[in-house]
């Protein structure tokens, strides 16, 4: 019974971010001898929040099939933040309306992607790398490289803790929980999964490919566009190369959570999974005292080792 | 016959020498001064490494899959070379070699286990970043006499970078486009299965593009080193974008194994040339990246244009 239930646990692809997670996290309180287990833990899922949002993003598009992704994550992030912080010019008041206009930038550098993947016929790789170099250029000519500080009460939202558990991590574990479902019940969500297994099928039973894959850029930008007013106010200001850390780490986790790079296989848990294992992997490797450059390397190891792992599960 | 000449097909083979001309009639127009042997040098100084760099990204292309480690790796290359290589040439060289067998590796693992290049090349830029870091802590080092000797050779007529451009442009040319293997090592991006079914080995191919996509990684971060005398861990990280749009604006796709090795170098000219026309235009440097960005767009539009022009005319 038990050894059933182990199993089907076991079959989840899921299970192995967690896992990895896990035993990174032992690791590193066994160096420590057991000092600051919590806080290493509440500082993974503050940090894996961003990870997370922009993860979802990807996931999406990635599921879309092969070829589809979003390199223009980290300007959009850096311009959103950019954009809103500016804006809001650190008062309180304009925290919401600072929300509307980072989310706002984010659908535009979405719809400009989905524009030019449409109108000139190129692969998304490309339309989002060319977009990205126009969308950092314009957040480096309008933020002019100062970091500007986010309102009080942004700041004191983002790093809010429950009991110890931050509560942006709360809300983000929220959205996940939501972005399944919407997945995995709504019929957009069940189109983007269709056309990542088969488009000409997908097309075929009526499924609105274009505007499918329109939805999915926009919605992958828009969560760009919120991660860039989060971070901006988790790390006191936005700051031009703040979106540098995550192509890979959107990327990474998407493939790390056990989603089919492939396409037409999407795992929303393993995101937050693999989210953690980033960050309590750099986590392990500074607590150990490494000098710069071998943490790097190690970091390249693993990642191309558990990908290795990963990837070759299934084709 | 003038149909033939002014074909859609020559239209899109000449976009990478028109884009040229086009920003060289401009720099010209707008600093006369320019227009001589110094001014060239000047302008083209950065070229030949970035052509280069071009050259590798574009190796890994034709095989359908995307290096976003390059940039790392020729930093990693730079600091090799300004240090071991000046230091102690015969591990320097065994060094570099290392590195070229590393790359063809690489292409193994990537077409071995499936796995999508650009989570694994990614990976790897850690790894270079972080091995450059190792070699070269702070910015520093000293080029080689001899490549520093080869870098400011005073050809006659025009720069040395335009002879040795060419040189190695004309090179692949020969090489991928009228060899028979070069069909083969196409063949593999274009369809896999039916070269494989051909009794052509497709790992062979991949790891042979990969080497190649090492081996001139290596020939850009020496060619680097001898223009800049002292190498830093940073010193290329943009080259992994630069090196992908000069593909792109060179004519290069990015499925099917439709490459042009002279393309990409006119491509990685034009931008290189961008950057100083935009300082002749005194648009501020925020814009670089910018500008590069909406050349690519540019270039892209035209070639929709010249596709859909060609699809009209077939039907």
């Amino acid at each position: 019974m038990i050894a059933d239930r182990l199993n089907t646990l076991f079959a989840k692809p899921w299970i192995w971010a967690f896992l990895g997670a896990g035993l990174v996290w032992l690791a590193t309180i066994a160096f420590t001898r057991g000092q600051g287990a919590g806080e290493i833990l509440s500082a993974a899922l503050s940090f894996a929040t961003f990870s997370a949002i922009i993860g979802i993003g990807q996931m999406y598009v990635i599921t879309l099939g092969p070829g589809n992704i979003d390199l223009s994550i980290p300007a959009t992030m850096t311009f959103a933040g950019a954009v809103s912080m500016k804006i809001i010019d650190t008062q309180d008041s304009m925290v919401v309306p600072g929300l509307v206009i980072a989310l706002t930038c984010g659908a535009a550098v979405g719809f400009f992607n989905y524009g030019l993947i449409r109108v000139l016929r190129i692969p998304p790789i490309i339309a989002t790398l060319s977009s990205s170099f126009l969308v950092q250029s314009s957040a480096i000519a309008y933020g002019r490289g100062l970091k500007i500080k986010p309102p009080p009460i942004l700041a004191d939202f983002t790093t809010a803790k429950i009991l110890g558990v931050p509560l942006l991590a709360l809300c983000v574990i929220g959205l996940a929980a939501v972005m399944s479902v919407v997945l995995h019940r709504t019929v957009y969500g069940k189109s983007v999964i269709a056309i990542g297994q088969n488009p000409r099928a997908a097309q075929l039973t009526g499924i609105n490919v274009e505007f499918t894959r329109f939805a999915t850029y926009v919605l992958s930008a828009v969560l760009a566009g919120l991660c860039g007013y989060v971070l901006s106010g988790f790390s006191g200001g936005a700051s031009l190369n703040m979106g540098a850390d995550y192509l890979l780490a959107s990327i990474a986790v998407v493939v790390i959570g056990g989603t089919s790079v492939a396409g037409g296989f999407a795992n929303l848990p393993g995101i937050w999974g693999a989210a953690l294992f980033m960050f309590l992997l750099v986590t392990m490797l500074n607590t150990f005292g490494l000098t710069a450059g071998v943490r790097l390397i190690l970091t390249g190891v693993i990642i191309v080792c558990v990908i290795t792992l990963a990837g070759g599960r299934k084709t | 016959m003038i149909a033939r000449i002014v074909s859609p097909r020559v239209f899109r083979g000449l976009l990478p020498a028109f884009s040229l001309t086009v920003i060289l009639i401009a720099i010209f127009y707008l600093q006369p001064r320019a227009m001589s042997y110094f001014g060239l040098n000047l302008l083209l100084n950065l070229a030949l490494p970035i052509a280069f760099a071009t050259l590798a990204q574009m190796c890994v292309i034709t095989v359908n899959d995307l290096d976003l480690g390059i940039g790392a790796y020729v930093g990693f290359v730079a600091c090799v070379s300004a240090t071991w290589l000046n230091d102690q040439p015969a591990i320097g060289l065994l060094i570099l070699a290392g590195c070229i067998v590393a790359y063809g590796a690489l292409g193994a693992l990537i077409h071995l286990r499936n796995l999508p290049s650009i989570v694994v090349t990614l990976g790897m830029s850690f790894f270079w970043l972080g091995l450059a870091l190792l070699v070269l802590p702070t910015p520093g080092g000293k080029a080689p006499d001899w490549v520093r000797a080869i870098m400011t050779f005073k050809t006659p007529g025009v720069p040395m970078t335009i002879y040795a451009a060419s040189a190695v442009a004309l090179l692949v040319h020969f090489g991928l486009k009228r060899s028979a293997y070069g069909v083969v090592l196409r063949g593999v991006g274009g369809n896999p299965r039916s070269v494989e079914r051909a009794g052509w080995s497709v790992l062979r191919a991949k790891v042979t593009m990969y080497a190649l996509a090492g081996f001139f990684g290596v020939m850009s971060g020496i060619s680097l080193i001898g223009l800049t005398t002292a190498a830093d861990a940073n010193i290329a990280l943009r080259y992994t974008l630069l090196s992908i749009a000069g593909v792109i604006l060179g004519g290069g796709e990015f499925v099917g194994g439709r490459i042009s090795p002279i393309g990409a170098v006119l491509g990685a000219m034009t931008l290189t040339l961008a950057g100083s026309f935009l300082s002749f235009m005194r648009i501020s440097p925020d814009w670089q990246i910018g500008a590069q960005g909406g050349i690519l767009i540019v270039v892209l539009a035209l070639r929709a244009i010249i596709n859909r022009t060609e699809a009209r005319q077939s039907r």
